[in-house]
């Protein structure tokens, strides 16, 4: 088998994150040098060293394009069975080159890739769908021992054998679902796992939980007085005939209906797509579910500076965490740019 | 719905009428219903201007 070109940091006399600046951002070296040293220890007879690739992660991460076509095109002229990026740890730039490039050898030239790095390196954000990122610690302590769980994870590939899950196989998760036969039925399982529990012992649970990060609360300065007040619901508020198409369940999309003039919500003028709960009476009467009429009295009476002339709408329900922070993201930027100081969302 | 909207980290969460008709009760008659619908949404406006550090559940006063 013909061994692994790696990708590594800096010069071969340059330490830390400095760049490489020059022509010669992109070099190549015969066989292992550096700490590709590492790999071909652990490789021992399973394989060769061919080439080291060298290359500075400023020019990898300024010009990140460029960069992935060369190194491309340097991988394919060493012709490996096996790429090994890294092991980048902490270092953020050096991860996301080596994800970068492992992505960009895999889908160009149909080899296998490897890369490690810290939980906390954005590379593996940004790269672990796409690309077997081995788990290593923060700084280069323990190198030879992480540097033998890419290669044996490497090997594994280059042979084409079966990778097994993340926690058994030594990598992140890449979001891949797979269907496996399990002896134990699921309440044998979940009881097991409430007596770990109950006994303090590891509990690992079959289902992950998203990760919901937390926002810090924006504090609203200006007095009420003063302030443009928007309303937005993820209560499956539309107009009739539902012209976005926003989906009954699992909504990519939402509408942005203008209220202007109007002093309240008439049950004639809108609808409702949402399955997550019985619509009959918000149908009944929209203000149960978008206040208008209470909203525009208070801006009438002075209580409130405005009241936004466009209500935001989408369905809530099944709704998945991507897409609800995409229209989040979205409505809040036009938000921001309409002038909007707060929100009151009505939720079901 | 409030232990959800915590599970999620929204920051200002007021306690509505329910899931069916958040702002608002089919049991109440129409003025009565405003008089409720009103009192929510004057206490999200107060929650607005009330500084929280974490997910807070303002509950019906």
């Amino acid at each position: 088998m013909r061994g692994a070109p790696r990708l590594r940091r800096g010069g071969p006399n340059v330490g830390g994150l400095g760049a490489i600046s020059g022509p010669h951002v992109i070099d190549v070296v015969d066989g292992a040098v550096g700490a590709a040293r590492a790999v071909q220890q652990a490789l021992g007879d399973a394989g060769t060293v061919v080439a080291t690739v060298i290359c500075g992660d400023n020019y990898a991460a300024e010009h990140a394009d460029r960069a992935a076509a060369e190194l491309v095109a340097v991988v394919a002229a060493a012709r490996p069975d096996l790429v090994i990026a890294g092991p980048a740890f902490l270092a953020g730039r050096y991860g996301v080159a080596c994800g970068a490039l492992c992505a960009a050898v895999q889908a160009q030239l149909k080899i296998p890739a490897v890369t490690g790095m810290h939980a906390e390196n954005p590379g593996v954000e940004l790269y672990r769908r796409q690309v077997y990122v081995v788990p290593t610690g923060s700084e280069a302590t323990r190198m030879l021992d992480e540097v033998k769980r890419l290669v044996a994870l490497g090997l594994k590939l280059a042979r084409g054998e079966a990778i097994g899950a993340p926690a058994a196989e030594g990598y992140f998760a890449r979001g891949v679902t797979r269907n496996v036969v399990v002896e134990a039925a699921a309440a044998d399982r979940a009881v097991a796992m409430l007596l770990d529990k109950l006994a303090g012992r590891p509990v690992a649970s079959e289902v992950p939980r998203p990760a919901f990060p937390r926002v810090p609360a924006p504090r609203l300065i200006k007095t009420l007085e003063g302030a443009t007040i928007a309303l937005v619901t993820d209560g499956g508020l539309v107009p009739r005939g539902n012209p976005d198409g926003i989906e009954a369940l699992n909504a990519t999309r939402y509408g942005a209906y203008s209220i202007e003039g109007k002093t309240g919500l008439d049950a004639a003028q809108y609808d409702n797509p949402h399955r997550g709960y019985d619509t009959t009476w918000v149908k009944q009467d929209p203000n149960r579910l978008v206040p208008v009429d209470v909203a525009r009295e208070l801006e009438q009476s002075g209580a409130i500076g405005k009241l936004h002339e466009t209500v935001y709408s989408t369905v809530g329900v099944a709704t998945t965490l991507a897409h609800s922070a995409r229209m989040g993201q979205e409505i809040a930027e036009k938000l921001r740019a309409a002038g909007v100081d707060a929100v009151i969302l009505t939720s079901t | 719905m409030t232990p959800v909207a915590v599970m999620v980290g929204a920051n200002r969460i007021v306690q509505a009428a329910g899931i069916i008709h958040p702002l608002g009760s089919a049991d109440l008659s129409p003025a009565d219903e405003k008089t409720l619908r009103r009192r929510i949404v004057e206490q999200a406006l107060q929650a607005l201007r009330t500084e929280v550090v974490k997910p807070t559940v303002f509950t019906r006063e």
